[in-house]
């Protein structure tokens, strides 16, 4: 029986796409830190100010944005207790996958908690 | 022609402080610190009350007037951004080929990091939570010009 041939393509397990995501997380994560900085430090300039800018966060693109962001901080905060759990634990290394789906399902039920509150406050009155 | 290999069982003694161990001591100390710090600004900030619907300068207001959240806030800033630059130095250090390109990349992210976290600091302990140049309905219940 011949082998079919698989191909040079590394794909990698959860380690390897967890570790994409939070990479691509982070960056988001750190971008959005630091327009975040800057537009809370608009109180230090006027309450109009700071309430014009406000007004944007509460617009249906942007808050359908959010629902992403906090989708992101969430999966950033748990794996990164992963990964301490994999540096520091005994068992870290044994328990890594499935603390990867632990992970992605705290942040699922999560999001998917939060999205309907939210999405109320922002399409609603 | 012999190679000569100095005492390779010997490990090898520095005198420089161990900045890489530092920083991935921080990433670790400082993650789950930001947990408890951002996972709570999120609770109070999005889900408890009116979440963001409420969020305006009054609000902002109410919560520095407590010297709790000007802390609570204080220490995010600080570990959030240290742990966010120092993350993206770890990626400009991994996909970058010329030195040159870098070390510019990372001078410009410390750069950027430390005028945020200066810019932050002023603004939490300069705060004025009834300035004189707000209309008096943007201001918190609090104020006397309300």
């Amino acid at each position: 029986m011949a082998l079919k041939p698989q191909g040079t393509l590394y794909r990698g397990k959860v380690g390897m796409w967890s570790w994409v995501l939070h990479r691509i997380t982070g960056v988001a994560i750190f971008f959005f830190l630091l327009v975040h900085v800057l537009d809370t430090a608009l109180v230090r300039i006027s309450p109009e100010a700071y309430n014009v800018v406000m007004e944007s966060y509460k617009t249906p693109i942007i808050g359908l944005a959010e629902l992403g962001l906090v989708g992101a901080i969430l999966f950033h905060g748990l794996n990164g207790l992963r990964i301490v759990a994999i540096d520091f634990w005994s068992k870290g290394t044994k328990y890594q996958s499935i603390m990867f789906w632990a992970v992605m399902a705290l942040t699922i039920v999560a999001v998917a908690g939060f999205t309907p509150l939210h999405l109320a406050r922002v399409f609603g009155e | 022609m012999s190679v000569i290999i100095e005492t390779p069982n010997q490990p090898r003694t520095r005198k420089r402080a161990h900045w890489e161990k530092y920083g991935w001591l921080f990433m670790r100390v400082s993650g789950p610190l930001l947990i408890v710090l951002v996972f709570t600004h999120l609770v109070v900030n999005l889900v408890l009350g009116d979440g963001i619907s409420a969020i305006d300068f009054a609000f902002v207001a109410g919560k520095w007037a407590d010297p709790f959240w000007q802390v609570w806030d204080l220490a995010m800033l600080w570990l959030a951004m240290i742990h966010g630059t120092n993350g993206m130095r770890t990626i400009v250090n991994d996909y970058t080929s010329k030195e040159t390109v870098r070390v510019r990349l990372n001078y410009t992210l410390w750069a950027v990091c430390g005028l945020l976290v200066l810019l932050g600091t002023l603004v939490i302990f300069t705060f004025d939570p009834c300035p004189a140049n707000g209309a008096a309905s943007l201001l918190p219940s609090f104020c006397p010009a309300r």
